[in-house]
This record gives C-alpha cells, sequence and structure tokens, in this order.
C-alpha cells in the first residue's frame, strides 16, 4: 500500500500533449489558433502586397467627398452636392423605413394568413395554403421584380386628367399612379404639439386604467370592462383638444397640377415594390409560424379552460394566446431579421437602400470597395446582433420557470 | 307477457323496418358544403369572398392562357397574331428556353452534358434519398461529382479520374488507420489524398487531351443551370462544414468554441448579398497575387459558407434536443469523442434536423438568384438581361417571370414534400 501511496509523480512527457486527455485539448487549441493565425497573416499579406500592386490604400476619406448623385426617395434633406456620407445615412434610414413598414404589414398578414389557414371553412383554409406555398417556393428576388412589374402598370397621373377620368383616386384622397403613389401630407398647425400631447397623455391613461382593472380582478375578483372604456380613453380626449385647439392638424391633399400630382407625400414607385413584396413574402413565413404556434397548444388546454367555464374568447385570450405566443414570438423575431437582410434587395428595384447608395453607386464612383463593403457589413451586423438581443431578452422573460 | 303488450298497444310493428337512408341535408355533398363553406354567416361570407377572389383570378388567367400564342418571331408578330385580344406571348419562352436553362453562352451543341448531368444528378441523389434502393447505387453517387465536372465544364477525363483516385487513396488510408485513432486516420487520409493528387497532377499535365469534351468556361454557364450548380454544390459542401461547426460549437475547447461562434454570427447577421459583394470585388484582393480565381468560385465559396453557418445553427439545434443520457451513455461504453460523436450523438442529431437542414437547402437554393445581382447571368439574370433588352422581346414580362416561378416553384415544393415524408418514414416514436 505505502509503496503505491510513494509513487512519484509522473514528471510531463511531451507524448502527453497527444495521449492524455487533460492536455490534449489544449494542443488542439493552440494548434487550431496556430492555424487560424497563420491563415489570417498569409490572407492580410496578399491584401497588401495586392493593394500596393494596384496603388491603393484602405482610408475611410471617401466619405467626406462629395456624392454628385441623387437619391429618389429621401427621409432626411438630400442633394447631388452632399457627401458619401450623407448618402450613406440616407441609405442607412430607407432601409430602416422599408424594414419597418415590412414588418407591420407582413405581420398583419401572415398573422391573418396562420389564423384563416386553420379556419374550418375548406375553400378559405385552402386558398390560404396555396398563398403560403407559392411564396415560400419562389425566390424573393422574383416576387420583387414581379411586384415591381406590376406597380408599374399602374395608371399614370394623366389617366386621373380631365372631366371623365379614366382613374379614380381612392376615396377621393389617395392617388395609385406608375410615379408612385400620393397621399395625404399631415399638416401641424400651431397648437397642434398640445393635441399630440394629449394623445401621448390619453394612451398612459389607457394603460393605468387597464393596470388597475387587472388589479382590481386579482384582488377582489371584480371584473371591470376593458374594451370600451381603453377605447373611449383613446379617443375622446384628443378629439376634444382638437376640437377646442381649433383643428390644427390639417391635412395637405395630392392634386393634379400640370403633369403630375403635387401636394400630399409621394411614395415612390420602388419602396412601394419593394414593401410589398416583402410583406407578401414574409407574412408566408410568418403564416406558417402562427399556425404552428397555435397548433403547439395542446387541445387539452382548451378543454381544460373550457371545463373551468371560460368563454371561448376567453379560453383564446386567456390560455391559448399566451402559450402560442412563447412558440410564435421567437421565429417571429427572425422574420424580422430576415426582412431587414432581404430589404438589401433593393437594389433589384432601384429603392436607395444602404445596398444601393453605399454598396452600390458609392463603391463604384470611389472603388473603395473594402471599405465600402465593410461598412455595410458593420451596419447589418449592428442590426441583427440588436434584434437578436432583443429576441435573448424576451426568450429569457417568457422561459419556462423550471424547477 | 307479450300477449297482454300486443292488446294494451294499439300496434306493434313485428318485422324489422328496412335501413332508410340518412336525411338529405345530413349526406353527401350538402352536408360537406353545410360543415365545410357554410357552417355559419361569417364562414359563408368568408367562403364566398374567396370564391369571388378565385372567380377574379381565373378570369384574368384563364383567357390569357388559353390566347397564348406559342410560336412567333418576336414580340410585334406575337401581338400581330393575338391581334387585340387579351393573350399570353409564351413564344418567348420557346424561343429563349435554351438561355433560360443553359445561359447565354453555353456551346448549343454540348447540351446534351448539362441534360445528361441532370439526369444523373437524379439517379446519383436517389440512393441517398430512399433509403430502400439497392446499396450499390452509392458508387455512382461517389462518383457523380468527378463526372458532372466533366460533363459541365469538359477538358480531359483524365483531371477529374485523378481527383477520384485521391478521394480513394485517402479513404484507403482512412480506413486503415482509423482503427488506432479518428484523428490519425482523418489525417492521415487528407495527407494521403493531398499525395495522390500531386502525383496525379503530373499526369493530368502530360494527358491533355485524352477523352477531352469540349471546355466550356466558367462564366458560359449560366441560366437555370447556374442555380442548379450553385444550388447542389453548396449544400453539399455546406454540410460537413455546418457539422464541424456545430460540434465546435458545443465544444469544451474555448478558442475552438469561439473561432465557431464568431464565424457562425458574422455569417448570420449580413445579408447574403454583401457577401455576394465580397466575392465579386473584394476576395480577389486576399488571394495570392497574380493568382486569378474564377467569380464562381470565389461565389461558391462565399455562398458556402454562408449556408454552412445556417447548417450550423440547425445541427446545433439537433444536437441539443438530444437527451444528454445518449451522451452519458456513449461515455459509459468507453468511447472516445470521435466514436461517441460517430456512432451515438450525430445520427440521431442529424435526424432531428432533418426538416431544418432541408429549409435551409430550399432558402439556399431559392437564393443562388442573388448572383444576378453581382451580374451573373442565372435564370433572373438572363430574364432581366438578354431577354428584356433585347430588340425583340422587349415588353414581355409575365410569360417570362411566370416561367422562372414555375421552375423554382417545382423544385422547391418537391424538396419540401420529400422532407415531409422523410420525417414521416424516420419518426421511431409511437403516437
Amino acid at each position: 500500500m505505502s509503496a503505491i501511496s510513494e509513487e512519484a509523480v509522473p514528471s510531463f512527457r511531451l507524448s502527453m500533449l497527444v495521449y492524455d486527455t487533460r492536455y490534449r485539448s489544449l494542443t488542439f487549441q493552440f494548434i487550431a489558433l496556430a492555424v487560424l493565425i497563420a491563415f489570417m497573416a498569409f490572407m492580410g499579406m496578399n491584401l497588401v502586397r495586392n493593394l500596393a500592386a494596384a496603388g491603393l490604400n484602405i482610408s475611410y476619406n471617401f466619405l467626406g467627398d462629395t456624392a454628385g448623385y441623387d437619391i429618389n426617395q429621401t427621409l432626411i434633406d438630400y442633394t447631388n452636392q452632399s457627401t458619401h456620407q450623407r448618402a450613406a445615412i440616407v441609405g442607412i434610414l430607407n432601409t430602416l423605413l422599408v424594414a419597418f413598414l415590412g414588418c407591420v404589414t407582413a405581420t398583419v398578414l401572415g398573422v391573418f394568413a396562420g389564423i384563416l389557414r386553420l379556419s374550418g371553412n375548406w375553400l378559405v383554409a385552402k386558398l390560404m395554403a396555396a398563398y403560403v406555398e407559392a411564396f415560400r417556393n419562389v425566390p424573393v428576388l422574383i416576387w420583387i421584380l414581379i411586384i415591381g412589374t406590376v406597380v408599374t402598370t399602374l395608371p399614370a397621373p394623366s389617366a386621373y386628367r380631365g372631366e371623365t377620368p379614366d382613374s379614380e383616386m381612392l376615396f377621393g384622397v389617395i392617388a395609385l399612379t406608375n410615379r408612385g403613389i400620393y397621399i395625404p401630407a399631415p399638416v401641424w398647425g400651431p397648437g397642434s404639439m398640445i393635441v399630440v400631447a394629449a394623445f401621448i397623455l390619453s394612451i398612459l391613461g389607457a394603460i393605468m386604467y387597464r393596470r388597475y382593472a387587472t388589479k382590481l380582478l386579482y384582488d377582489t375578483g371584480k371584473l371591470l370592462p376593458m374594451g370600451w372604456p381603453t377605447l373611449v380613453i383613446l379617443i375622446v380626449p384628443s378629439l376634444l383638444v382638437f376640437f377646442i385647439m381649433g383643428r390644427p392638424i390639417g391635412l395637405d391633399y395630392p392634386a393634379l397640377q400640370g403633369f403630375n400630382f403635387q401636394g400630399g407625400i409621394q411614395v415612390q414607385r420602388p419602396l412601394i415594390a419593394l414593401w410589398l413584396a416583402l410583406s407578401i413574402y414574409t407574412g408566408a413565413f410568418i403564416a406558417e409560424n402562427v399556425r404552428a404556434g397555435i397548433l403547439a397548444v395542446s387541445k387539452g388546454q382548451t378543454e381544460a379552460a373550457s371545463a373551468l367555464g371560460l368563454r371561448p374568447n376567453r379560453t383564446m385570450s386567456l390560455v391559448v394566446l399566451p402559450q402560442a405566443l412563447r412558440v410564435i414570438i421567437p421565429p417571429l423575431i427572425s422574420q424580422y431579421l430576415n426582412i431587414t437582410k432581404n430589404s438589401s434587395l433593393a437594389i433589384a428595384v432601384g429603392y436607395a437602400d444602404i445596398t444601393a447608395t453605399l454598396g452600390g453607386i458609392t463603391l463604384n464612383q470611389t472603388g473603395r470597395a473594402i471599405e465600402a463593403v465593410l461598412l455595410l457589413m458593420l451596419f447589418y451586423l449592428v442590426i441583427s446582433l440588436a434584434i437578436s438581443a432583443v429576441m435573448n431578452v424576451y426568450n429569457k422573460s417568457v422561459a419556462l420557470k423550471e424547477r | 307477457m307479450s300477449d297482454t303488450h300486443a292488446h294494451s298497444a294499439a300496434f306493434v310493428r313485428t318485422e324489422t323496418l328496412p335501413e332508410m337512408p340518412p336525411p338529405p341535408g345530413e349526406t353527401g355533398i350538402v352536408k360537406w358544403l353545410r360543415a365545410n363553406l357554410f357552417a355559419n354567416v361569417p364562414n359563408a361570407i368568408l367562403t364566398l369572398v374567396s370564391l369571388w377572389a378565385i372567380y377574379a383570378l381565373l378570369a384574368g388567367f384563364i383567357p390569357w392562357f388559353t390566347n397564348a400564342v406559342w410560336s412567333a418571331e418576336d414580340i410585334r408578330d406575337c401581338q400581330a397574331q393575338l391581334d387585340g385580344t387579351r393573350g399570353a406571348c409564351f413564344a418567348v419562352i420557346s424561343e429563349r428556353w435554351h438561355q433560360l436553362l443553359f445561359g447565354i453562352a453555353y456551346p448549343q451543341d454540348q447540351y446534351w452534358r448539362p441534360i445528361l448531368a441532370f439526369i444523373l444528378l437524379f439517379l446519383s441523389a436517389a440512393p441517398l434519398l430512399f433509403s430502400k434502393l439497392p446499396r450499390n447505387l452509392l458508387v455512382l453517387t461517389l462518383i457523380y461529382p468527378f463526372l458532372g465536372y466533366w460533363l459541365l465544364w469538359g477538358g480531359t477525363i483524365v483531371a477529374p479520374l485523378v481527383a477520384l483516385a485521391g478521394v480513394l487513396v485517402g479513404f484507403a488510408v482512412y480506413q486503415r488507420l482509423v482503427t488506432g485513432s479518428f484523428a490519425m486516420g482523418f489525417f492521415g487520409g487528407i495527407a494521403a489524398a493531398f499525395v495522390a493528387w500531386w502525383i496525379g497532377g503530373f499526369i493530368t499535365g502530360a494527358a491533355e487531351g485524352v477523352l477531352a469534351l469540349e471546355p466550356v468556361a466558367s462564366r458560359d454557364m449560366g441560366g437555370f443551370m447556374l442555380n442548379m450548380i450553385l444550388g447542389t454544390v453548396c449544400v453539399s459542401l455546406s454540410l460537413p462544414i455546418g457539422i464541424m461547426l456545430a460540434l465546435g460549437r458545443q465544444s469544451d475547447m474555448i478558442i475552438i468554441k469561439w473561432i465557431c461562434v464568431v464565424f457562425i454570427e458574422f455569417i448570420r447577421g449580413v445579408p447574403l448579398i454583401t457577401l455576394l459583394f465580397v466575392a465579386s470585388v473584394v476576395l480577389a484582393y486576399f488571394f495570392p497575387p497574380g493568382t486569378n480565381q474564377d467569380l464562381i468560385l470565389r461565389v461558391i465559396i462565399m455562398i458556402t459558407m454562408f449556408s454552412s453557418a445556417y447548417i450550423a445553427e440547425v445541427i446545433r439545434g439537433g444536437l441539443a434536443a438530444l437527451p444528454r443520457g445518449q451522451y452519458e451513455a456513449a461515455d459509459s461504453l468507453g468511447l472516445d469523442y470521435p466514436q461517441a460523436m460517430r456512432l451515438i450523438v450525430l445520427p440521431q442529431a442529424l435526424k432531428i434536423s432533418i426538416p431544418g437542414i432541408v429549409n435551409v437547402a430550399v432558402g439556399l437554393f431559392k437564393d443562388t438568384t442573388l448572383v444576378s445581382v453581382i451580374s451573373m447571368f442565372d435564370l433572373v439574370g438572363v430574364v432581366r438581361g438578354p431577354i428584356f433588352s433585347s430588340t425583340e422581346w422587349a415588353g414581355v414580362y409575365w410569360e417570362v417571370w411566370g416561367f422562372a416561378a414555375l421552375l423554382f416553384f417545382i423544385v422547391c415544393y418537391s424538396i419540401s414534400q420529400y422532407s415531409q415524408w422523410l420525417e414521416r418514414q424516420l419518426a421511431t416514436d409511437h403516437r
């Protein structure tokens, strides 16, 4: 016994780096790191030599130069005398704009289609299945280009002219033309800020009322109505303030003047094409997520809720939806991410998003390929990391509390 | 008893009634219509709205389709034949189908090669897709990559043969060494393959014109063929890379884990189109000076990186879904890491990940259309370039887009149907 305990600790031998599991992982990691560094160094050296051979360098000074090209749809002031940096910011804002609009409409469309696909109505369910399959199985680029062609078939502004025009404006205020869609623009008169403030206050009021009602329900079991008081709190005070202040917010309607519409907001054709295509395409995917989420709630839950005496709409809102949302929301957020990334296809229909400005015209004009592509990737990376951070927070908050 | 009963009741039926048919409202088409289309008022309204929508679609589509002109010189000829009636001009497809399928530059007298490669693709994929087929067919699967390359790109057959020989040598060495340790077999196999390729290089150089097909340059590949090439090559390459990335991300080794995490998250965070920009304008700076790689090769590299990151995430999901007990069981059997992964963990994890992998594959195949943005002439590129800008067919839209969408729909829909079928086949749990 004593012989064993006194046995000397085996000294380190070189072969242990390969055969001893305690050291082997270190060996592997060292080799991996060495290979990686060697690979990077090889690429870096190639880069330096290639740049030197082409007489180029890495510099971001081109961002300060005059861009010299026009952008048809901008959210901020921009002329062709602005800098490349300004053009990139215009592009970023345009990307965010179409991504936001696309997310909203895709969600609405997807939720509708997903629920209708589960409907007992055979025809509607089949129609929705056809919609989902048709859009999921054809590339989004083809859909963007098809819808881009569809919007060119809208009537020209001249079709709205004359005593008996060929085309009528929708509700008398919206003009669908092949130069874009004209919608009324809000005009902010003096005192309009008070109306906005009143509206924000009433949103807060509605939230507080709903909190109070929930608390009352949990504390005393008394059930206050939720739906119509919320609506009243939201609408009535703002309307009152609006009329008391003498209607400070007006609308500027588009009107045909000369060859084109004047006034209102012009939503350019590329934006409409991209927005519609992204919404309809992603809506098909969201419909599948919604359907899967609702199907994932086992039938026993619905039956248990009915056995407790809950009415069908309460079963839906209190039992099925909260559980379905846990399944639906993570893929929904990654669909939002997909919309943002797919909006880079704007370049195919001529919408000036960040890929078209920084990665397209700026890159071609300045020849700064490495810098422009790097900045482009950085932008998308920041967006997607931000969205996945949101997703992680959400996942943590809804994770099943397991013991 | 029966007597008293017979007397107390006015009438007792003594024979059995024949079976009656159910009431008319509870059977057949009426019952079905009531249950499925007109269950209640909102449902009936929905049905009517859907019927109207279908009618509106068909009323536009059917005359357009039936009036179609299938052969014409150009769009003016087409309009002359239509003579004012609304109708499609499918003549553009019968005229330009070869451009849509094979691109603008593939030599016309060589079309049998991509067609043969396409048919062989199905034959060689069949034993992978359907496990009931005889296993001998896997030989075709093994030689297909080399055969397909030879058919599409042409040149001497010696080069693909040497490549195949290298793989075979590598595999033989792997088989010999893997009994000792997996790492030895793996790296030994790779080393042996490289030695074989190096030696084979001299043979290829010597045998320039042996069994040579007319060589076709990479830039001449186009049309739907290019989409198929990119899709198949990138998915097949990204599967093994994706498995390695997923294992790396699950690994205990910090450095390897972080290399994989950074790679996967970076690739997944940027749109494919930026990676294609890298392929077209940036990647050339990173190759050794003086070398000039094909655009198609650079694009394959970037798309493979892209899809392997997505496949890695799918497989990671499969690895995480596997019960902890499976890992522990493998350990308790005394299997080392490569054995445990190859024999216990990966077969099960891959099975769980099949639907996800197929989704990635379908998505990737659709995304191959993005190469048209960096001015490669894939199906979409051919449509937007040579067809829309030609004087003959400027102004034809719906026919060509419909054809392109239909091609993609057929491929993607059949892949997803196959995946659902496979899922049912592989389901071993009892429901």
